[in-house]
């Protein structure tokens, strides 16, 4: 029998490694991923549904869902329109040091999110370069949820603009000459034309920021002040009730930010589906 | 005369005044350009640029000799070295894994392969607390594997092997993304014209294919050692902030900041901001130089 089956088994390819390489991926997948996140979904359930319902809706818990999907969710706003914008520039326009300009657009991705979170709350505290004379204005940035939208938005721009940039390089002018023949004036053009084939992928990468602006730890809690009930973000309430040695409660609030992980990468992955399709 | 010369100067004040020289249908007006480029420079100087300055100014404020000092104390080097063994360790064993699964799924058919993909990508859309949240749950005192491991004297959670777990978690698709979409795209027929020619499995590996894939696993490594050399919030979760013990320089840039010693945090971000912009360079000369042979179909 065995001597039957192995041949035709070769037979699909003439590489060696599959079964070694395939075996080798579910493994360390297995291990490093997909236990240990089983391991967090299963941890909660300890407390009974009623116990795992009462720990997400505490007051302290729902604030801190609040604050991250809020601020994530405005600094996301925030980051579509002025990641279209610098996407825009920098494809569609030359100016000096644009490659400088563009290469800088990826800090976000390759500084460690603690180096950013005490420059940007050095930056806004009220004697920072930039709190200070927004104090003299009456405006507190630092230790306030603002400060939170201020670090989400330095996290997020590099997903919006990144995801935008080969789209807008391959944008064909042709429908952009179409219109200006038909009368459109440019700012038509960019409304009836431009915006609407780039909104796909605008709110790819919008939810690209937002995705990563929910989770992020580092670079908002020494900006944030996490005072409870008011800059408290969830990430931190997790850590917090690791330290009281609360893990179902952690759990808990890892499951819920979790799941919405996991809806944010199916519909993701659902509108990059519709996206190339479209093209 | 003055018919010859009038033209001239007219197309000579065209080419210096842009406002001037007549433009295609689709290019912006002029001051539409000027002030979008301006929005666009002041929002990335605002956001982007004055945080890095902020970095190296506050490491600086007190001039380089307090900066060196902090950065030469015992606690600094032990997070220094920490933070380089950590990265050692985990980096390579998600290039090896990256090898193994773009290997499998670029050069053979089988079911499940997109879900396998998706399940690739997962450690990116998951907090880094939570990252580092499921490896206490397994081995934290009151995980699942709590009691034993404290029976048998072992110690994963606020130790060496917990951080390294959690930085390989959080940099587990590095690699892989990078590797697979170029792999796939380029295909097996010349692993499969090699092995027609007698190859071996691991000559064909080394002679065909790494040459093809070099410069996109240089590419994937250099992402992945930037986020293992920097990674917080995971580690922060595992590692119990012991100084010069489980201290890597990004929790050693924390707990300096919390004590109010900022020279010595700025001075230990800026060698962070300082890793992260050779990464940035190096990236750049890498998607400048070799753009095809890192990915035919996406920049990151």
């Amino acid at each position: 029998m065995a001597t039957l089956v192995l041949p035709r088994v070769r037979s699909r390819s003439a590489l060696p490694g599959f079964g070694f390489s395939l075996a080798f991926t579910l493994f360390y997948l297995s291990a490093i991923v997909l236990i240990p996140l089983a391991a967090l979904i299963i941890r909660p359930w300890e407390l009974g549904w009623n116990g795992f319902w009462a720990e997400i809706l505490a007051p302290r818990v729902l604030h801190a869902l609040k604050l991250s999907f809020g601020a994530a969710a405005v600094a996301a706003a925030i980051n579509s329109v002025f990641g279209l914008i610098v996407a825009w520039v920098l494809v569609r326009y030359r100016f000096p040091f644009k490659r400088v300009v563009d290469a800088l657009v990826d800090l976000p991705f390759a500084l460690p999110t603690a180096v950013a979170g005490i420059a940007l709350s050095a930056l806004y505290a009220s004697n920072g370069w930039i709190g200070a004379p927004l104090e003299k204005a009456g405006i507190k940035i630092a230790y306030t949820p603002y400060g939170v939208v201020v670090a989400l938005v330095f996290i997020g721009l590099p997903f919006v603009v990144r995801t935008l940039q080969p789209v807008l390089t391959d944008l064909s002018r042709d429908s952009e000459e179409a219109a200006a023949t038909l009368g459109a004036t440019r700012f038509q053009t960019f409304r009836r034309v431009i915006l609407p084939t780039l909104a796909p992928t605008l709110l790819t990468g919008t939810a690209m920021a937002f995705a990563r602006a929910v989770g992020e730890y580092g670079s908002v809690i020494f900006i944030a002040g996490n005072l409870p009930m008011v800059s408290e973000i969830t990430p931190l309430l997790i850590i917090i009730k690791l330290q009281e040695y609360d893990y179902a409660g952690a759990a808990a609030v890892g499951v819920v930010m979790l799941a919405v992980s996991f809806v944010f990468l199916l519909a993701l992955n659902a509108l990059q589906a519709w996206v190339s399709s479209r093209r | 005369m003055t018919t010859t010369t009038a033209p001239k100067m007219k197309r000579v004040a065209m080419k210096t005044i842009p406002i001037l020289r007549p433009r295609a249908p689709t290019d912006d007006h002029p001051l539409v350009k000027i002030a979008l480029s301006a929005i666009a420079v002041v929002f990335i100087g605002l956001f982007l640029f004055m945080p890095l300055l902020t970095v190296f100014s506050e490491a600086l404020a007190q001039g380089w000799r307090m900066a060196w000092d902090a950065l030469s104390e015992p606690d600094a080097i032990e997070a220094i070295k920490l933070t380089l063994l950590v990265a050692a360790i985990a980096v390579p064993l998600n290039m090896v894994f990256g090898l193994a699964a773009s290997w499998c799924i670029a050069k053979f058919d089988f079911r499940g392969k997109n879900l396998l993909i998706t399940l690739i990508d997962i450690p990116f859309s998951v907090s880094p607390v939570v990252s580092g949240l499921v490896f206490v749950l397994i081995f934290g005192l009151q995980g699942w594997l709590g009691q034993w491991l404290r029976d048998n004297d072992m110690k994963i959670i606020f130790a060496l092997p917990g951080i390294v777990l959690a930085t390989v978690f959080v940099t587990f698709p590095f690699v892989a993304r990078e590797l697979i979409p170029l792999m796939i795209d380029q295909g097996k027929d010349e692993e499969e014209a090699a092995a027609t020619l007698g190859a071996g499995g691991w000559s064909t590996f080394f002679r065909v294919t790494l040459p093809n894939i070099k410069w996109a696993l240089l590419y994937g490594v250099l992402l992945c050692n930037a986020r293992a050399m920097g990674e917080f919030g995971a580690v922060s979760v595992v590692s119990g902030h012991i100084r010069g013990l489980t201290n890597t320089m990004p929790l050693h840039v924390e707990v300096l900041y919390n004590d109010y010693q900022y020279v010595g945090a700025f001075a230990v971000a800026s060698v962070l901001a300082l890793l992260a912009l050779v990464t940035l360079l190096v990236k750049s000369v890498l998607e400048w130089q070799f753009a095809d042979e890192i990915s035919a179909t996406h920049r990151h």
